[in-house]
């Protein structure tokens, strides 16, 4: 059963990830610097592709024809302006032919390019080893159980992606977006199915044996139990089976707590141990029992369990010599 | 002392017990969580958790048990005290621990039907059982229930505040715990403390 409360938590969650997901990962000052070659060319697109309806002059008819544009072809255009590549023209992955209207049937059939087609091998992009996330990736199940038809763009959508874990500072609204990326398929059948006949698992049935599931959901990714870590790439991508999950609480729970190999790991290098809680970069954000203990608190009450110890046996031991 | 009293009526010493073995469970499983570690867990870590929601929960109820009884039969007036009283009779108490008690000295405040508790025992109780315990289960409910709690306080987060709090309460009524035990070794014998929990007479 689900219980009323985490199904307020997933509402609630959703609902936050709805407004935060609209948040850029690049400084307004970054964003201003911008200046968009392309906006004019790719408006030409966008005239049609960033509405629900479009308008066209229908020849057979004599007159313009308003139609209503399949939701999974309409691009936000303030996203896409947003993300990661803003400064690109839509015919730089998409064919020429494309500026033709109507376009072709034959369109259908072109090949999308991935990742590695245009960021492998160039020392441009070195520090974000895509190499790496691609060996990673190859190993997930993600991979191995699905056929090729599990791409890059199955969880980062081109037209909306943008560096989230690298750039935010916000620790829960990289939290949200990650897991709105498991969530698309995970959460919605039409898209999980396009790669399996099977129906989603429910996700918050799958994670009912999780104590405090809503502020699980909403303080870790999902990544953080369901991948292997992987030193030399800052993203985990070798997403495990089932069988091979986090399940153990202490992994987390304890003073070497693996979210600061993977949650914490850009921010753990910038903190540690202020005011003398072990793993202090997770408290400005979030508060793990076991792996927040304060080594302060920690003295003072060995200490005092020591004095009270030390002075109830001092007091017993002259009761008996007294007697 | 000449004649026994009858302290200890069933509901007290069911209540005592009950409160006692949960709190052994509760100080063991909340030391398990928060030194946890998976090469020593002293207990499992999930384990750990829901004997603690267990063990708190039994605790609340009894903590209620507790308070509705001390407000409806006799047992409540020996938790009452004289503040222009206290400070000197404290003294007193605190000297016969510390002297008077290797001396020989006759206790200050010798125990009798009107008198159940000396005044050291009546201000300890007092603090522990109407103001540390009160803390620990309301701090306790809200780690029970994280989505209650405010999220920040004083700037903190709020459930590592109400965890703070919880941790802070949960080690003052261990050391209460220690002493507490010990106390009752001075008894006629070592032991005669123990019996009479369990007897009802004193």
């Amino acid at each position: 059963m689900i219980t009323g409360l985490s199904r307020l938590g997933l509402a609630l969650f959703t609902i936050c990830a709805f407004f935060s997901d609209r948040q850029t990962g690049f400084s307004q000052n970054e964003v201003s610097e911008r200046e968009y070659v392309f906006a004019e060319d790719n408006q030409q697109c966008l005239k049609c592709h960033s509405h629900r309806i479009y308008y066209f002059y229908n020849d057979g008819l004599g007159h313009e024809v308003k139609e209503r544009m399949n939701p999974y072809f309409v691009i936000d255009s303030t996203e896409f302006y947003q993300s990661n590549h803003w400064n690109f023209s839509c015919t730089d992955c998409h064919s020429m032919d494309y500026r033709n209207f109507p376009h072709a049937g034959e369109l259908r059939m072109e090949v999308k390019a991935v990742c590695l087609d245009c960021h492998g091998g160039d020392d441009t992009y070195a520090k974000y080893h895509f190499e790496g996330v691609d060996e990673e990736f190859l190993k997930s199940v993600h991979s191995t159980k699905h056929s090729e038809d599990f791409t890059c763009w199955m969880c980062h959508n081109p037209h909306s992606y943008k560096i989230n874990a690298r750039n935010n500072t916000n620790i829960k609204q990289t939290i949200i977006y990650d897991n709105n990326i498991c969530l698309s398929c995970h959460a919605d059948i039409n898209k999980y199915q396009l790669i399996s006949d099977k129906i989603n698992p429910n996700v918050l049935v799958k994670h009912e044996w999780l104590p405090n599931q809503a502020l699980h959901f909403a303080n870790v990714r999902c990544i953080e139990c369901h991948a292997e870590r992987n030193d030399s790439i800052l993203v985990s991508h070798n997403i495990q089976t089932k069988d091979k999950a986090v399940k153990q609480c202490v992994e987390c729970h304890s003073q070497n707590s693996l979210l600061m190999a993977s949650l914490y790991r850009f921010q753990v290098k910038e903190s540690r141990n202020k005011l003398g809680f072990f793993n202090a970069s997770v408290l400005s954000e979030s508060y793990i029992i076991g792996a927040n203990r304060n080594y302060y608190l920690n003295v003072i009450s060995i200490v005092i369990f020591g004095l009270v110890f030390a002075g109830v046996l001092f007091h017993g031991i002259l009761r008996i010599l007294k007697k | 002392m000449a004649e026994k009293i009858y302290f200890y009526p069933v509901w007290i010493r069911i209540w005592h017990w009950i409160n006692a073995f949960m709190f052994l469970f509760l100080i063991g499983t909340g030391l398990s969580m928060q030194y946890s570690s998976p090469d020593y867990p002293l207990v499992r870590f999930d384990l750990a958790v829901t004997i603690h929601n267990f063990a708190g929960i039994a605790v609340t109820v009894c903590y209620f048990i507790f308070v509705i009884g001390n407000l409806f039969t006799a047992n409540g007036k020996f938790y009452l005290l004289k503040i222009s009283e206290i400070a000197d009779q404290l003294k007193k108490q605190f000297y016969y621990y510390t002297f008077g008690i290797f001396k020989h000295e006759p206790a200050p405040f010798p125990l009798s039907e009107n008198r159940k508790f000396n005044p050291l025992q009546k201000v300890s109780y007092i603090f522990a059982m109407y103001a540390f315990v009160p803390i620990m289960i309301i701090s306790g409910f809200g780690l029970l229930f994280p989505e209650v709690i405010v999220s920040k306080v004083f700037g903190i987060g709020g459930i590592h505040f109400t965890d703070l709090v919880h941790i802070i309460s949960g080690f003052i009524l261990s050391v209460f715990m220690i002493v507490h035990i010990y106390f009752c070794t001075i008894g006629k014998t070592a032991l005669s403390n123990f019996k009479s929990m369990f007897t009802g007479w004193h």
